[in-house]
């Protein structure tokens, strides 16, 4: 069974909210996605450099309200 | 493609010791193996119930030092070590001059290193200076 969860990084600032996501994503299994919250204006472009990098997949990303939702899938 | 950084503290200020800990915490979660070398006035900030409270430079400092959701520099280097195996390399040659063993630090500090050694190591990689 693959899991949902939200990660809510909101009010931090850089490297705060990619940090946070770091995190999760150690605790999560393959197949899990994570949604990203975050108002740090620079995660819009630095938090998928960062997926890309390491091998994951940005399944969405979108800025609603001035927060970012950054969706992810652990693809390892 | 993971790369040797090696970073070397040595400015005990909020806006060098702040940068250094995100580029380190930054770089070994994305896969790099950080090396981060602590010495002169960076080094007191590692011992157990030091102040965290370094002095700032300048302006960014001082607004960084307002802002309630920046991460502090001590939270980003326990999370390059736990995150990344980053390791933090506190100077056998300041450690003397402070009169202090490895039992004095935070929990996160790796093992007494000399200049030779860490510069042995880090031969190949990236070296970065604060």
């Amino acid at each position: 069974m693959s899991d949902s969860k939200i990660v809510d990084a909101r009010d931090t600032f850089c490297p705060g909210p990619l940090m946070e996501l770091i995190r999760n994503m150690k605790q999560s299994n393959v197949g899990d996605t994570l949604e990203l919250l975050s108002t740090d204006e620079g995660s819009g472009a630095d938090v998928p450099e960062w997926v890309n990098k390491v091998g994951h997949e940005i399944l969405s990303n979108e800025k609603i309200d001035g927060v970012w939702h950054i969706k992810i899938r652990k693809a390892k | 493609m993971a790369q040797k950084m090696n970073i070397v503290c040595v400015t005990g200020t909020r806006e060098k010791l702040q940068m250094a800990a995100m580029i380190a915490s930054v770089a070994a979660a994305t896969g790099d193996e950080v090396s981060v070398f602590l010495s002169m006035n960076a080094l007191p900030y590692f011992l157990k119930g030091h102040t965290q409270d370094a002095p700032v430079e300048g302006e960014l400092g001082t607004l960084m030092a307002q802002e309630k959701g920046v991460p502090s520099f001590k939270v980003l280097f326990q999370q390059a070590v736990e995150l990344g195996d980053a390791k933090l390399l506190p100077c056998s040659m300041a450690m003397d001059i402070m009169k202090i063993t490895h039992d004095d630090f935070d929990p996160e500090v790796g093992p007494a290193t000399g200049l030779t050694r860490f510069l042995s190591d880090a031969e190949g990689g990236q070296m970065l200076t604060f």
